[in-house]
């Protein structure tokens, strides 16, 4: 059994809790697409970036937008071109279509020769209908290029990783399908643990400190965007680019910009700060 | 004997279906529970709960159901049993510790022990009787008491004091609502439309006219596609709606950030509409109602949130606006009707709970106007009322005491 599971434990510069670790070895183990949601900036697409490079596989990612088209993941047929071509270029080529498809990320996964991570990212960004026009392909990982009349099936099962940001609710069909996990904001001492795989050369007492204030920072009622894990580590690296100790800071957190990104949640915290 | 589970679950209003269950058996055959009920715990949330909002309900059925079995599986812990059989630094125990030791036997502390498990509801720290931390009671963790029986802490947590914990409660659909949630919620009315300026390719066209012209090509273009949808939102503030001042900037926030609708307006009301709303929450600029009618098309959707709490008479007299600036001729309820005549599809939605409409004027209100609590899912059907229209959601008869007030 081992061989198939706890395949994934994290890796050297990503530090997954055992929830995560349980829900992506069921999701590997079982070949269904893990569904990952949470709070920006808790590793979501991190998770997997380390995921493939934990298990040796390449990476192939599908960032979704508001315009993004079900299809458009599998293959465009880039019928302009041949338009064109059939008018200004060389007129031999055009009879053959295949020169004018071009597979999308989830056709190359599926076309890939051997086993691969596919990453589809911010789902939720799509229209609506958007996950179930993928509903077919993702459960049979076959699909069928009409314009040619080539199938493509997957030669073993790639490892699906979707994220979203709960921007919209995903339908029920598409869910009954997935493993689902919610990355959890980390807790004080996973914090410390995931500081630690970025900064290594923090000290105890500043880490003590940075940890203190950003987690006051997150309790301040009212908050726009709490800051989050990203947020953190690049405002610990702004630290230590300028050189502040922050055991001597007195009054007021420093790069405060890194850390909140609204004018609101800025007035907010300082007007607390005064209080 | 799962299958009582998966039904537990249900009973929850856990959409579970078979499909995910086959898949959790599967995942079971394949031994990925890791034989131990955190394993279960883990697994069957992932293949069966998908959404947060119902990791609580999980919780509370896995509570439910599981709870006397982990009973069972303290009582036939041997490892445990041989652990409080040899309590360790016996040693430096005054005559009186030794004493209270005698009196309570193994036998009789698990007894206790797991009467104490069912008693207890929560969390507990110091004190002398209930299972908790940093205490003298013989149950718990990091406590005082010799001779007592150490449960959980350090190394690991178990599924149930996981479940216990109750952590995603904060995430449960029917309370709370932030502006990211009541802006995603709203995110349901847009209807889309194509508009404006003709920036993208209309590839069938330009295929089709190329056809036409026998191979000389030409381009069509067409306009992208936009939110058609316009919203007319009416807030009442001050008085009675003071307690949810935040709830409603929330509200605002979210309805008003930029392009989210291809219209957008949004007046205020005190108590009731009368003949005017204002544009300031300080009641400054009016704008009369039958103005606001004129300049609204029907088919902008009429969104109305207050807490249509009020005195009758504020609602029902000719005369009743309590509000000095509005000497109203027609009722209160007079010009809700109008309103609601107007637009094709309005809702209201109130932010005080269901629990209380009974027997007030919100009932009448909600003759007038579909209305819904201002939670996640009733700003989720209402959304859905204004899009799809449906039925109305039945609130109680108002006529009975309506009718006492007016005779």
């Amino acid at each position: 059994m081992s061989d198939v599971f706890d395949q994934f434990q994290g890796t050297a510069s990503y530090i997954a809790s055992d929830e995560l670790r349980h829900a992506v070895n069921v999701a590997v183990a079982l070949a269904r697409p893990l569904l990952v949601r949470g709070e920006p900036g808790t590793g979501k697409t991190l998770l997997a970036e380390n995921l493939a490079s934990a298990l040796h596989l390449p990476l192939i990612r599908w960032h979704v937008k508001s315009t993004t088209k079900a299809k458009d993941g599998l293959y465009v047929y880039d019928t302009v071109a041949r338009l064109h071509d059939s008018r200004f270029g060389d007129a031999a080529n055009v009879r053959d279509i295949a020169r004018y498809i071009k597979l999308g990320p989830l056709g190359e996964a599926l076309a890939a020769p051997s086993r691969v991570v596919l990453l589809i990212d911010e789902i939720d960004k799509a229209d609506l209908e958007f996950p179930n026009d993928l509903l077919h392909e993702l459960d049979v990982m076959r699909f069928r290029i009409d314009e040619t009349g080539r199938e493509i099936a997957a030669a073993e099962r790639p490892i699906v990783v979707i994220t979203s940001n709960n921007e919209k609710e995903l339908p029920d069909a598409f869910l009954r399908r997935c493993v689902f996990h919610y990355i959890q904001f980390p807790s004080r001492e996973l914090m410390a643990e995931i500081v630690r795989v970025h900064h290594p050369d923090i000290t105890d007492r500043v880490l003590d400190n940075a940890l203190e204030m950003f987690f006051g920072l997150r309790a301040t009622p009212r908050l726009r965007k709490k800051p989050s894990t990203s947020e953190l580590i690049d405002w610990i690296c702004a630290l230590k680019k300028a050189g502040v100790d922050l055991t001597r800071v007195s009054g007021g957190i420093p790069f405060l910009g890194t850390l909140l990104k609204t004018e609101q949640d800025v007035e907010t915290v300082s007007k607390r700060a005064k209080a | 004997m799962l299958i009582d589970f998966l039904f537990e679950l249900r009973s929850r209003k856990l959409p579970v279906s078979t499909h995910e269950w086959m898949a959790l058996m599967e995942g079971m055959a394949l031994g990925l529970h890791e034989s131990s009920l955190d394993g279960f715990y883990q697994l069957c949330r992932t293949l069966c709960v998908k959404d947060i909002a119902l990791y609580d309900a999980y919780d509370e059925a896995f509570l439910a159901y599981f709870k006397d079995v982990h009973v069972d599986a303290l009582r036939l812990t041997e490892q445990l049993a041989a652990w409080l059989a040899n309590p360790r630094a016996l040693d430096g125990l005054t005559e009186e510790q030794r004493k209270a030791l005698q009196s309570l036997d193994i036998e009789k502390l698990r007894q206790l022990f797991e009467q104490r498990l069912k008693e207890q509801k929560g969390r507990h720290d110091g004190g002398n009787r209930w299972i908790g931390t940093g205490g003298t009671s013989p149950f718990g963790t990091g406590g005082k008491n010799p001779n007592a029986m150490r449960v959980g802490g350090g190394g690991g947590r178990s599924a149930m004091q996981v479940a216990d914990e109750r952590r995603f409660r904060e995430y449960r659909r029917d309370v709370v609502l932030d502006v990211r949630q009541i802006d995603v919620a709203l995110r349901g009315l847009r209807r889309l439309g194509r508009e404006g300026a003709q920036e993208e390719l209309d590839l069938d066209e330009t295929v089709d006219k190329t056809c036409r012209n026998a191979g000389e090509i030409e381009v069509v273009f067409r306009p992208p596609r936009r939110n058609r949808v316009k919203v007319l939102l009416l807030m009442d503030v001050g008085g009675s709606m003071d307690p949810h001042a935040e709830l409603m900037s929330r509200m605002f926030t979210a309805a008003s950030r930029t392009g989210r609708f291809a219209k957008f307006r949004s007046y205020y009301f005190h108590n009731c509409v009368y003949n005017s709303v204002y544009e300031d929450a300080q009641f400054r600029k009016g704008l009369p109602v039958a103005d606001l009618l004129a300049g609204s098309d029907r088919d902008e959707k009429l969104v109305m949130v207050g807490d249509a709490l009020m005195h009758p008479g504020e609602l029902l007299d000719p005369s009743g606006a309590s509000f000095l600036y509005s000497q109203n001729r027609a009722s209160g309820h007079e010009w809700l009707r109008r309103l609601a005549a107007h637009f094709r599809s309005a809702a209201w939605l109130n932010p005080e709970p269901e629990r209380f409409w009974s027997g007030t004027t919100i009932e009448v209100i909600a003759s007038v106007f579909a209305m819904w609590p201002l939670t996640l899912d009733g700003l989720g059907q209402a959304v859905r009322y204004l899009v799809r229209g449906g039925e109305r959601p039945r609130v109680g008869d108002p006529s009975r005491w309506m009718k006492a007030m007016v005779s």
